[in-house]
């Protein structure tokens, strides 16, 4: 372990520690914050003062708190979001290299499919079909996000499928979900993790820019894309207010791609 | 084309090949699009009018939008109607969606094309220094920093620029209506903004790319065998690494051309700029799905374009692609 921080780039030490930062604010909310997100405590846009560090926002609620409520709910939200993708994306592509055939080459022309169009596109035309929502938006954005997936671990998992050792196993007569689960699935992993970071900053711009658009979290929940939209007329009174929640989103990605860099270059054997 | 004449070019083949692929596809995302109708709870007539309208309004309704129809007939007339530029009414003002596209994706084009003549080879340019100066701090400040331009939301680097450009300097206009200027110069003026935001995303992910294709070709055994040769370091990338880097390359710029079409639809809210990108949003949040559906339609078919451009013009300059394994 040691030796491991001691090899790592600032960069990525840099990205841990902020990824670790953001963990802690997010759990602890509510213990944070000093109002409720939702809760009006003044008029609109007070400037920054010390009762309100931040100012206030269009409706006179905290900024502050709401910065760091939205760390909770727009974090978690790509976060779910993120891991039903990986949940899909890995099952479909995993059994498409175990049991090739039709199931592989139907899985793989939908994926085609599905990536022949910007997925931004696809999901404005699904968000406009099934309506807004916190549910609706997860879902559409993580089957969307789920041919990514869907790709690098079909590839993957098949590299692996033509070793001996699988071989070994289809002969004593293993099923398929042990083949996968236990031959397959622990070789692959280390290009997934690295995936699971990559796939979390796409979810997560992603989810910024539709809640950015108007079509994210329903208000009055806390949400850093919607908190740009609506305080960004502040802007062209030269106040940077509404930069702070875009900047959170940056910050985090940026670390969060800082620590993936780090750990696919260590993957690919390259030393410099 | 005859069967002989195409054993003789290949060339013309692959092209044909290629497009046939290409229309398949969209065919199959023009029913995608088509069927998200048909996602809606309850129906459109209903969504429209509303849980009051009482059943005999929503039946005139249903008629008159075709509903009562069968799926493949409305399919085939929708796709007949869009084939003849025939988009359908808005359902938020009963305009023809047609009169609503036509001024927008002029704006749009010109926007992208606009960011498009600037990124391309700024990309492609600090894309083959980064790669030749492999390991440099050149190299080192680009990775950061694009890294960072990639992890950055497209609205904060476009409020940004707003901020500093537009608010503090007062340089350019932070709503940016190109309006139907005459001139030119005025119109690149106004749309300045809104472009070299898209330039600055795009060019952190073409830039990246670029880097890693020339790095793959620099480490081929030709170019080793070329510089134990003895031939210049100019030499070797001009004869015999960027022949051999065109196609990634081109697949790139295409890939990333393509990709300034999604940039569009964000940059062009940020500076209430009158695009099809905004259109479409707009179209969303008033759920108007005849308009996000051409838009859609719009989007993919351009996308799919280019990726087939840059299929064809990827194989043109690396003849061993024609014959695949």
């Amino acid at each position: 372990m040691m030796r491991m921080l001691k090899t790592m780039p600032p960069t990525a030490i840099l990205g841990v520690l902020v990824i670790a930062a953001y963990a802690v604010i997010a759990l602890f909310a509510p213990l944070l914050a000093p109002h409720a997100e939702a809760q009006i405590v003044g008029a609109q846009f007070e400037p920054w003062s010390a009762a309100y560090p931040l100012g206030t926002d269009t409706l006179g609620r905290d900024m502050l708190s709401r910065l760091i409520w939205g760390a909770r709910n727009t974090v978690g939200v790509a976060l779910v979001t993120t891991a039903l993708a990986f949940g899909i994306g890995a099952i479909a592509g995993l059994l498409a290299a175990a049991l090739g055939g039709w199931a592989d080459l139907a899985l793989s022309r939908l994926v085609d499919v599905l990536m022949a169009v910007p997925a931004l596109i696809l999901t404005l035309l699904a968000l406009s079909a099934l309506g807004p929502g916190v549910a609706n938006l997860v879902v559409v954005v993580a089957i969307l996000d789920s041919t990514r997936v869907f790709r690098l671990a079909r590839a993957t998992a098949m590299n692996v499928m033509v070793m001996d050792y699988v071989e070994a196993a289809q002969l004593r007569g293993e099923g398929t979900w042990w083949i996968i689960s236990r031959e397959v699935l622990p070789n692959i992993s280390a290009p997934l993790i690295a995936e699971f970071g990559l796939r979390f900053c796409f979810v997560f711009l992603t989810i910024s820019a539709l809640s950015f658009l108007g079509l994210g979290l329903p208000p009055p929940m806390a949400d850093w894309g919607a908190m740009v939209r609506d305080n960004a007329a502040l802007i062209t009174f030269g106040d940077i207010t509404p930069l702070l929640p875009a900047a959170c989103i940056a910050v985090l990605t940026v670390s969060v791609n800082f620590v993936v860099d780090w750990m696919l270059h260590r993957a690919s054997g390259l030393k410099d | 084309m005859s069967a002989a004449e195409a054993r003789r070019r290949p060339i013309l083949r692959m092209i044909a090949g290629r497009l046939g692929i290409g229309v398949f596809t969209l065919f199959v995302i023009s029913v995608l699009i088509f069927l998200a109708v048909s996602l809606l709870p309850g129906d459109i007539a209903q969504q429209v009018l509303g849980q009051s309208a009482t059943p005999e309004t929503v039946a005139a309704f249903r008629r008159e939008l075709g509903l009562d129809q069968p799926l493949a007939w409305r399919y085939l007339d929708w796709v007949g109607g869009v084939l003849s530029g025939d988009f359908g009414r808005s359902l938020a003002n009963g305009r023809p969606v047609a009169d609503l596209l036509a001024a927008r994706l002029g704006n749009t084009m010109f926007l992208a094309a606009y960011a498009a003549v600037i990124a391309v080879p700024l990309a492609v340019g600090l894309g083959l220094l980064a790669a030749l100066w492999r390991g440099s701090w050149f190299d080192r400040i680009a990775n950061v920093a694009t890294l960072s331009a990639i992890s950055f939301p497209e609205f904060f680097i476009a409020y940004i620029l707003m901020f500093w450009l537009s608010v503090r300097m007062g340089w350019f206009p932070s709503i940016a209506d190109p309006g139907a200027s005459p001139r030119l110069a005025e119109m690149l003026g106004r749309a300045f903004l809104p472009a070299i935001t898209l330039v600055l995303v795009v060019t952190a992910h073409m830039m990246r790319m670029t880097r890693a294709a020339v790095v793959n070709v620099l480490g081929a055994p030709y170019v080793t065998m070329a510089r134990l040769k003895g031939v210049s370091r100019w030499r070797v990338v001009t004869r015999h690494a960027l022949p051999n880097a065109l196609a990634p390359i081109v697949n790139v710029v295409a890939l990333n051309v393509a990709w300034l079409i999604t940039g569009v639809v964000i940059v062009e809210v940020v500076f209430v700029y009158p695009g099809l990108g905004q259109l479409m949003v707009d179209s969303v949040t008033n759920r108007d799905i005849p308009v996000v559906q051409a838009c859609a339609l719009i989007f993919a078919a351009v996308y799919i374009l280019l990726n087939l451009l840059a299929d064809v013009l990827a194989i043109a300059t690396n003849p061993r692609l024609l014959h695949p394994r």
